[in-house]
């Protein structure tokens, strides 16, 4: 019995196929952008300038040794409870009358801070830190102030801060943008970023 | 009966290849696309610490990259092994970075200059010293908006 030859496939939708892949491909890569800690640094300061009075409570001082040892007012401290100190001590609240915080949830403990406004967290660190570690700090005191901000802007807006960020970025966001940077303005007013660097010990 | 018999060779038929270039362009294309052209050839160490509370750099005509960490071995020999900074294709020392700013802004258009972001691709094992004196430098030049890059990942990572 002779076998019959299979017949030749039609390669005329190939291209098609092909074209349909090209175009899936390049709607769904992304170019790779990079990503990292946005921060700004203080603007070069005169020489003779005093600084400025500050309680001694209402200052959070986080200090990196040379071993990459974390010290928070001068207690060592384990990395992953940074965050939740830094948190505590933002959010406290314990002003009384003008400096009293009305949105704060913490422990209002007189001690500690007065009010976000007020806070101030201070970091030092060695020449001989390493990058990462100092990095690992960073991200925990940013993630610190996300937080709350996350919290205040669900309260008052509904929405996450990191949410709102979001959208006063997004092209197609239906709603007012001007509104939206007031919005993101009052938030951040309430927890205002103030991370002080001192100049690394020699 | 001739009608049956056709050719009676088992042979397949030759598969068509007039798809083939459609194929190859389709690749050609996607990795136009995809790939990410690296300025700078990287003459130094740069693994990265992880972060997790980060922001995209979008704008990449807007981005000045500083690169620091230990010559790789390639260089070690004519580098030494201190962790170096790298600005454009060449080491560089700490008072070259100011320079290396001004030209960079004076490459850009007068109206963008006020959004130009520094970027500080540093090693993870480098010391703070030099990351310190970087921030010196671009302090005293008001280039005030910098970005740690980073990887994306738990911060837990950096301390083994």
């Amino acid at each position: 019995m002779a076998r019959r030859s299979a017949p030749e496939v039609n390669a005329g939708s190939m291209a098609d196929i092909a074209f349909l892949l090209l175009i899936f491909f390049l709607v769904t890569t992304t170019i790779e952008t990079d990503s990292g800690i946005s921060r700004k640094l203080p603007p070069p300061q005169e020489e003779n300038i005093e600084p400025p009075i500050l309680k001694q409570k209402n200052i959070f001082v986080v200090e990196l040794n040379k071993n990459n040892d974390l010290l928070v007012e001068e207690v060592p401290m384990e990395l992953k409870d940074l965050r939740e100190a830094a948190i505590k001590f933002l959010d406290n609240g314990g002003g009384q009358g003008v400096e009293a915080c009305t949105f704060c949830q913490g422990v209002k403990d007189p001690s500690s801070s007065d009010n976000p406004t007020k806070a101030v967290i201070s970091l030092r660190n060695n020449r001989e830190t390493n990058y990462s570690a100092y990095i690992a700090v960073q991200n925990e005191l940013v993630a610190a102030y996300t937080t709350l901000r996350n919290r205040e802007a669900n309260r008052l807006f509904g929405k996450s801060f990191v949410q709102m960020e979001k959208e006063l970025k997004d092209v197609n966001y239906s709603g007012n943008k001007e509104s939206l940077k007031e919005d993101i303005k009052k938030v951040q007013l309430m927890f205002p970023e103030k991370l002080s660097e001192a100049e690394p010990k020699k | 009966m001739s009608k049956f018999k056709k050719k009676k060779s088992g042979d397949l038929p030759a598969i068509s290849t007039a798809s083939l270039p459609d194929i190859v362009f389709m690749l050609l294309f996607f990795f136009m696309v995809a790939t990410v052209m690296r300025q700078n050839t990287l003459m130094i160490e740069n693994k990265l610490p992880s972060a997790d509370q980060i922001e995209k750099l979008d704008k990449k005509d807007l981005v000045m990259y500083i690169y620091a960490g230990k010559p790789s071995s390639r260089y070690r020999a004519s580098a030494g092994s201190e962790a170096r900074i790298q600005l454009n294709d060449k080491f560089a020392d700490v008072s070259e970075v100011k320079a290396f700013i001004l030209a960079e802004r004076a490459s850009k258009r007068e109206e963008l200059v006020p959004f130009l972001t520094t970027a500080l691709k540093v090693d993870g094992e480098t010391n703070m010293g030099l990351v310190g004196d970087i921030k010196k430098e671009l302090r005293d030049i008001q280039a005030l908006k910098i970005n740690y890059t980073t990887r994306t990942g738990s911060a837990m990572d950096n301390l083994n």
